[in-house]
């Protein structure tokens, strides 16, 4: 007998643009991580998306080992010719990309519409 | 503002697995609350802890639930200090490389130490590297 997970993110095709968003406020725990990491790369990896538009409004803490999983995500989507952009991101979490520099290599934009309008 | 005189200490010996992990955090969260320390400092506490409790149960402890972190912190109204030992071959933060150098930008690990000294107003290693203390003073508000 197999037991399902729960989802850690919903996602949405907008036109060619995939819309995901997260279901949990923290993105902490190592399995919980892992398991947005593997829906995060199924999109791309088995289901041909290319371009992908994360969406924070839900997220309120964020560690360091998340944002491992956003740059092999980056790394992954340039590869194949794809495109990664952030939206909603809370002042607080944009200090984290901010002081790791991870802003001048992830596009982040203010929310939704915008983000849609830049790919 | 809380009053002046309130201090909470604690000595926490806890396994090198995530449940324990969360169950410490919680505790640190409630025992932080009294002190109504402003919501960034929170954050920039619960985000070091977060990083330096991952660090120790995993990179230190290899995640041997026969393996303890020992925490001690102490909170006063103006300042959130922890001590986190584990028992691990511990390691030399100064050898960590840049995760902000050009080189570095696109590697998926090696932030955490980053944002616990960013976060933190003071960041010690000990000993063979395998002990550190860090403490967060309240910001005026």
């Amino acid at each position: 007998m197999s037991t399902a997970r729960r989802p850690r993110i919903t996602f949405e095709d907008i036109g060619d643009v995939t819309v995901v968003k997260f279901t949990d406020k923290k993105i902490l725990e190592e399995q919980a991580i892992q398991n947005i990491g593997d829906d995060l790369f199924k999109l791309v990896d088995e289901l041909g998306r290319k371009k992908l538009l994360l969406d924070f409004t839900t997220v309120e803490f964020l560690s360091s080992a998340a944002l491992g999983k956003l740059i092999r995500l980056h790394q992954r989507l340039a590869t194949g010719g794809g495109k990664l952009i952030l939206c909603g991101i809370s002042k607080t979490i944009m200090e984290i990309f901010e002081l790791t520099k991870l802003d001048k290599m992830l596009k982040i934009v203010k929310d939704e519409q915008t983000g849609l309008n830049a790919f | 503002m809380p009053e002046s005189d309130l201090e909470t200490v604690a000595e926490i010996c806890f396994a090198s697995d995530w449940p324990e992990v969360r169950r410490v955090q919680r505790e640190i969260e409630q025992a932080l609350a009294p002190f109504a320390f402003p919501d960034r400092d929170q954050f920039y506490i619960k985000i070091a802890l977060e990083e330096a409790l991952v660090n120790a149960v995993k990179h230190g402890n290899r995640l041997d639930p026969l393996k303890c972190v020992r925490l001690r912190y102490t909170i006063t109204a103006d300042r959130f200090e922890a001590h986190i030992a584990d028992e691990g071959c511990g390691f030399d933060p100064a050898h960590v490389p840049d995760p902000c150098a050009p080189e570095n930008l696109e590697r998926p690990s090696g932030r955490g130490l980053l944002l616990i000294r960013k976060f933190m107003t003071t960041v010690e290693y000990h000993g063979r590297g395998n002990c550190m203390s860090m403490a967060k003073v309240r910001t005026a508000s």
